[in-house]
């Protein structure tokens, strides 16, 4: 009993965690198995084909390239939109700003079935023909909401008198900008930044109903279950997965560093004090 | 640094000076001349006016009327950026990706300035922070930070450097070893300071000149110690150190004495000393020069020294001075410091005894009891 309740909290932990990470580890021991029939879902034989030919069933690669580009080009219009947004509800007062500070919420708590169909309906009406175009103004639409959000988080978190102090220091406020604004909110935009690239590769509903004939990598996986999910989308899946770890894995190893650095010697403090 | 002997420093004018924030004048029409290589103290209670009045000089903040002048330059329509001026941000304000050494360099390279290198090793030389250079500033201690906001502003040779409570966020200690080190750099590049303050002392230890700020105006301005010998109004004889203060009228005048009644007591006034214009006169004195004897020596006490009677209610023991509050018989509570030098006894509490002083050192002050008892809710709330 006793040893137990000692370990409690490591043993939740470890559940939660093994529950969090059982779907992705199946995802990952499947993209190995030579599947017996139509589905990949029970195991069969060892294999690494689907890694060695990734792009051996028809359209896989052409669909994850469509989304790897639409994310991207989305992610690149949305952050500039959203960082420009969220400096001119920061830092400037004017009329419709808390107006404008609660719409840009709406778009998040909007169900993404209803935005989805509203702007098919929106599309249509204006008889603009859907296509790749549609689905980047689409995700534009609904990843600026958080871009903006997290920018704002790191502005308002920014000291205003470090830009003040720039601005005495002879800096007009286009050298305040390179040199100090922007240095210091660059870590908030570059994780807006991934943030919507994730939401925009990720989006299923929203493309769905604006993607007219294109096939996006989540479309492609939705079609491809109907008719068994090729081995390759697994190793696809998997590889997107490992990325994402090595980026969070980098960031968090870069903030460490940061923080060893600080940590100072006591020896070399003293030493550097001047007489006195 | 050399370049100071041939650098043209030129006095800094503040003209009708006025900043509004809505209805609420946080700094009122103020006039004032700062001369140039002076060690200049604003010095106020919290909410006074001090940081805006700072902040417009240095152009963060637009006055609402009035004008910035130095030398014979208006500055007030310039730009932060143009003007020949820097500030110490009492928070420091380094900017945290820099280092040492690039925080230094920020206005050099801003103004593109050349010899970067050189002059930033010199200016860390002179705050001797020639190590830290390549240190971010989040490395450093609170003194050391201290010193590189002032080198980051010094280096650009401003015509003025503003300081707004520099060394606030120190402790005692480091406070003390700071301001020597503060005043020994402003004599050595000879800018003119302006280094606002609302710890008296560090005012009066530091600056050639004091301004006593109250309610976005200057009370009085001068030598630390014409101002602390010779207060002009009641707020700054009890802003700047102490005082003992009794309000009373005039009742008569011998030649340069004004005799002064308070209390059912006559108090002289030399008329040099005095600066209350009508017949209300509030009678001041400093606690360390009020002499404090046993009633028995009356007859000692010198001629023509204003006397008080009065029983000792508090005796505290601080080793280079002892003191003594002593009550009156309207029951107003008199603050006495004596030096111990006097061998033998000391009074006690609930002893009787005479206070006496010199007119030399008394001072009057223009107001009443009224005044007397607003100053001291307003002192009791802002500092
Ligand atoms: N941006 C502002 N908006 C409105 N009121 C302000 C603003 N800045 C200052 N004030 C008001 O102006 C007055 C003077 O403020 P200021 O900061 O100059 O005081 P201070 O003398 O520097 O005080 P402290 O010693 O506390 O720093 C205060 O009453 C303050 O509330
Ligand atoms: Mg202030």
């Amino acid at each position: 009993m006793r040893w137990i309740r000692q370990r409690l909290l490591g043993v939740v932990a470890v559940l939660v965690l093994v529950y969090l990470f059982i779907p992705i580890a199946v995802v990952a021991v499947l993209s190995f198995n030579k599947p017996d029939g139509k589905y990949n879902i029970s195991w069969n034989e060892f294999s690494i084909d689907a890694w060695t030919n990734l792009c051996g069933v028809p359209g896989v690669c052409a669909s994850f390239m469509t989304s790897i580009r639409i994310g991207v080009i989305s992610t690149i219009f949305a952050t500039v939109l959203g960082t420009m947004i969220a400096f001119a509800l920061v830092r400037y007062r004017f009329r419709g700003r808390s107006t404008t500070n609660l719409l840009i919420f709406l778009p998040m708590t909007t169900p993404e079935v209803v935005m989805g169909a509203s702007l098919l309906a929106l599309f249509l009406n204006l008889r603009f023909p859907l296509g790749e175009t549609t689905i980047i103004i689409a995700h534009i639409m609904f990843t600026i909401s958080f871009i903006v959000v997290t920018v704002k988080a790191r502005l308002q978190g920014m000291d205003p008198r470090l830009e003040e102090a720039a601005r005495d220091l002879y800096a007009n406020p286009q050298a305040t900008f390179r040199y100090v604004t922007f240095p210091l909110v660059a870590p908030g935009i570059a994780g807006a930044a991934l943030l919507g690239f994730s939401l925009s590769f990720d989006d299923f509903i929203i493309s769905f109903f604006n993607a007219g004939t294109v096939v996006t990598f989540p479309i492609y996986i939705w079609g491809a279950a109907q008719r068994g999910i090729p081995v390759q989308v697994n190793a696809l899946a998997t590889m997107v997965f490992l990325a994402a770890m090595v980026i969070v894995l980098t960031a968090q190893f870069v903030s460490y560093r940061k923080r060893k650095a600080l940590q100072l010697p006591p020896k070399a403090l003293e030493a550097a004090l001047p007489r006195s | 640094m050399s370049e100071s002997s041939g650098r043209n420093i030129e006095d800094l004018h503040l003209k009708s000076l006025t900043k509004k924030f809505g209805e609420v004048a946080a700094v009122d029409d103020l006039t004032l001349t700062i001369p140039a290589g002076s060690f200049f103290a604003l010095l106020g209670a919290s909410g006074c006016g001090k940081t805006t009045t700072l902040r417009m000089v240095a152009g963060l903040e637009d006055p609402t009327s009035g004008n910035i002048v130095i030398g014979d330059k208006d500055i007030t329509h310039l730009r932060a950026f143009q003007r020949p001026v820097n500030t110490v941000f009492q928070s420091y304000a380094l900017f945290p990706h820099l280092d040492i050494f690039e925080n230094v360099a920020f206005g050099l390279r801003r103004r593109k300035v050349k010899d970067v290198d050189q002059k930033v090793n010199a200016m860390l030389e002179l705050v001797e922070l020639g190590p830290m250079a390549r240190r971010k500033p989040s490395q450093l201690s609170g003194g050391q930070q201290q010193r590189v906001a002032v080198a980051r502003a010094l280096i650009n040779e401003p015509d003025v450097l503003l300081l707004d409570e520099p060394l606030g966020a120190l402790d005692l200690k480091l406070r003390r070893q700071m301001q020597i080190e503060l005043k020994r750099i402003q004599v050595e590049v000879g800018t003119t300071f302006v280094h606002v303050t609302h710890d008296q002392e560090e005012a009066m230890t530091m600056a050639d000149t004091v301004a006593v700020m109250n309610a976005g105006r200057i009370e009085q301005m001068g030598h630390p110690a014409d101002i602390y010998e010779l207060p002009q109004t009641v707020f700054v004889a009890n802003f700047l150190g102490q005082s003992n203060l009794f309000a009373g009228s005039r009742t008569g005048q011998s030649g340069e004495v004004i005799m002064v009644d308070s209390h059912g007591m006559k108090f002289s006034v030399l008329s040099s000393r005095n600066s209350a214009r009508s017949d209300e006169i509030i009678v001041g004195i400093r606690p360390e020069k009020i002499v404090v004897r046993d009633l028995v020596d009356r007859d000692n006490v010198p001629s023509g020294h204003n006397i008080l009677e009065g029983r000792v209610t508090d005796v505290s023991y601080t080793g280079v001075s002892t003191q003594y509050v002593v009550e009156t018989s309207w029951g107003q509570d008199v603050t006495v410091f004596e030096q111990n030098v006097i061998v033998g006894d000391r009074c006690e509490v609930g002893d009787q005894v005479i206070l006496h002083w010199s007119p030399e050192h008394t001072f009057g002050l223009a107001g009443g009891e009224t005044l007397l008892h607003k100053t001291a809710q307003v002192l009791a709330a802002g500092v």
